[in-house]
């Protein structure tokens, strides 16, 4: 049994670094993400303030020696709030994305694997899903939802599961026609053994790539909705609440939105740059599509 | 051709119905029900069955679900909780504002996505091609509600070039000058994504055969990349666009907050913070119909610009 386990062909590590080599773009987008997950990590040892303390009389000061990015209609510093903030954006991305990716990709294989009229009837639901648009889907669902952390990770994962289940079927029906699937039917595996240990594993790369291009659109949503009032709420600091709430003070204060509006950008570009990258790496006849 | 319209037309009931079921059940999936979301916790029972017989909850699912049907596919949208006025007549009332700002954006995207994506292709791993393909990036980034608000800094509380809030006027330079700043946002958006498609469509296009053929032949190579390379690069272009519709739409939703622009977005905000769940379901139908809608007539267009895709 172990045998037709270890036929399955591995992905040489190195293909993929050569490719990120060639790619000088993607060290920049893993240096950016790297900067930004350890922003996220070590928040409390780098915010030189207390996110939520709040100083009256410091409200609204633009950049100085004492707060470089400023403080807020509160007088909270904007930089401790900024590092905190990632922590949220990075939790609910890749959170929601995970969800997403998990369930997407089961379904998707299990469509992919059994194929017929199953088939047909998730992929028509598929369709359905996909005419949503993503950030109306998600405002609605947070929306009934209610607002808080978890909803709105639930909400992303929503709109996002319908993509997974796509790129996980048409890797599956390919598969489904390879000899080492066909030697662990012969061998009389379970059919979910086989979809689990044997198609799983073969088709893991291309949905990784794509977690990556979507983890940067749940952190998109993720803005999107704190910044209309549907995300984590507050004090708890998030870069779409902080936009949300220095909005009101765009005429006098634009540090309170210019500094969380390059922070989304910055992590979205990250994870953008990354992910085209290693598309390219995983599938060279991608190179360059959109 | 009309028999494929016909067959296109009736392959979109099933989506149709699946997408009516699927929002009959997202607006059952609210904890306690409608009645108790739009009244409160702190609601008596006797207003809350009084609601729930007003909005048929108190019949049997099956029931519900039927009716939902026959209004939906009647196009009875029901009253809108909080105006008390159809749910039709409240979109009409602002459809035309977010068409415009979506069309607008499409014009945008094409007139500087397109040639952008040409260049990009044409001198690949140049220079303009990464210039294109790192602006394409930044540009696919960017939530539209982030650019919106950077822009509005930028031209409007800065340079002054434009109003902060868009003001209905019947004068047509004011009316342009509260659509351009929200259209220019959208429409940088949407160049990013055509200059993508556009690259790729035309670097697969220009390794065709019959380029090679072309060249062979001795065609100027202008003619050969406006005749024989993009009038067939086009057509992903078009499906992308079509695609992209309801992103586009649900972008504007933002982009209309931040311009405080009239349209389909403040509308459901507004019913959102309402908790005017016909509203929003009504809503909800309107907007996935018009995206159903935009991909069957992005498959005929589709089928009219390449002679390939058969009709029968």
């Amino acid at each position: 049994m172990t045998a037709v386990t270890e036929t399955i062909p591995a992905r040489k590590p190195n293909v993929l670094l050569q490719t990120l080599n060639r790619n000088r773009l993607s060290w920049v987008g893993i240096g950016l993400l790297a900067l930004i997950l350890l922003s996220a990590i070590f928040a409390p040892l780098l915010a030189p303030h207390d996110p939520l303390q709040q100083n009256i009389l410091n409200r609204l000061e633009g950049p100085s020696p004492e707060f470089w990015l400023g403080t807020d209609s509160y007088g909270r510093d904007v930089l401790s709030r900024l590092l905190y903030g990632t922590r949220v954006s990075l939790l609910v991305g890749f959170l929601s994305v995970l969800i997403a990716m998990t369930v997407g990709s089961a379904i998707g294989i299990f469509a992919g694997y059994v194929g017929g009229m199953v088939d047909q009837l998730i992929m028509g639901l598929v369709d359905v899903m996909l005419s949503f648009p993503t950030l109306l889907l998600g405002l609605m669902v947070a929306a009934m939802l209610g607002a808080s952390l978890e909803n709105l990770i639930i909400a992303i994962a929503i709109t996002e599961t319908a993509p997974f289940v796509r790129i996980a079927r048409a890797p599956t029906i390919s598969a489904k026609r390879k000899e080492y699937v066909e030697a662990g039917r012969a061998l009389g595996f379970s059919p979910l053994r086989i979809m689990g240990v044997h198609i799983l594993p073969n088709i893991l790369s291309d949905i990784v790539v794509v977690a990556s291009l979507w983890m940067a659109s749940a952190i998109r949503t993720e803005a999107s909705l704190s910044f209309i009032g549907l995300g984590v709420q507050p004090p708890t600091p998030t870069w779409g609440g902080m936009i949300r709430e220095g909005f009101e003070n765009i005429l006098s204060s634009w540090w309170l939105v210019v500094f969380p509006s390059l922070a989304i950008l910055l992590t979205v570009l990250a994870l953008n740059i990354l992910g085209d990258a290693l598309r390219d790496a995983i599938d060279p006849k991608l190179k360059g599509e959109s | 051709m009309t028999r494929y319209i016909i067959r296109r037309l009736l392959a979109a009931i099933p989506t149709l119905l699946a997408m009516l079921t699927m929002v009959f059940v997202l607006v059952r999936l609210v904890p306690g029900d409608a009645a108790m979301a739009m009244l409160g916790d702190q609601a008596s029972e006797a207003s809350l069955s009084a609601l729930r017989a007003r909005l048929g909850l108190d019949q049997p699912i099956g029931v519900q679900y039927l009716a939902f049907l026959r209004d939906m596919l009647g196009g009875n949208f029901g009253v809108s909780m909080s105006s008390g006025r159809p749910v039709l007549e409240e979109v009409a009332r602002v459809l035309p504002y977010t068409l415009e700002l979506t069309a607008a954006s499409i014009i945008i995207g094409a007139i500087f996505g397109l040639p952008l994506g040409m260049v990009a292709a044409l001198y690949r791993n140049a220079w303009p091609d990464y210039v294109s393909r790192i602006l394409s990036l930044t540009g696919l980034s960017f939530p539209g509600f982030v650019s919106g608000i950077l822009m509005l800094l930028a031209f409007a509380v800065y340079l002054r070039w434009f109003p902060v809030m868009s003001i209905a006027s019947d004068n047509i330079v004011d009316h342009l000058r509260n659509l351009a700043l929200p259209a220019l946002n959208l429409g940088l958006i949407m160049t990013a994504y055509i200059t993508r498609v556009t690259r790729s469509s035309m670097l697969n296009v220009l390794g065709e055969d019959y380029i090679r053929t072309a060249r062979a032949k001795g065609v100027p190579p202008r003619r050969l990349i406006m005749r024989h390379g993009l009038r067939n690069a086009l057509i992903p272009v078009v499906t992308v666009v079509g695609l992209y519709f309801g992103t586009l739409i649900g972008n504007s939703v933002l982009v209309e907050l931040v311009f405080t622009r009239p349209g389909l977005g403040k509308l459901i905000l507004g019913a959102l913070q309402a908790r005017d769940y016909t509203l929003l379901q009504g809503l909800m139908v309107i907007f996935a119909s018009f995206v159903i809608l935009v991909n069957i007539l992005t498959d005929l267009i589709y089928a009219v610009v390449d002679p390939r895709v058969s009709y029968s």
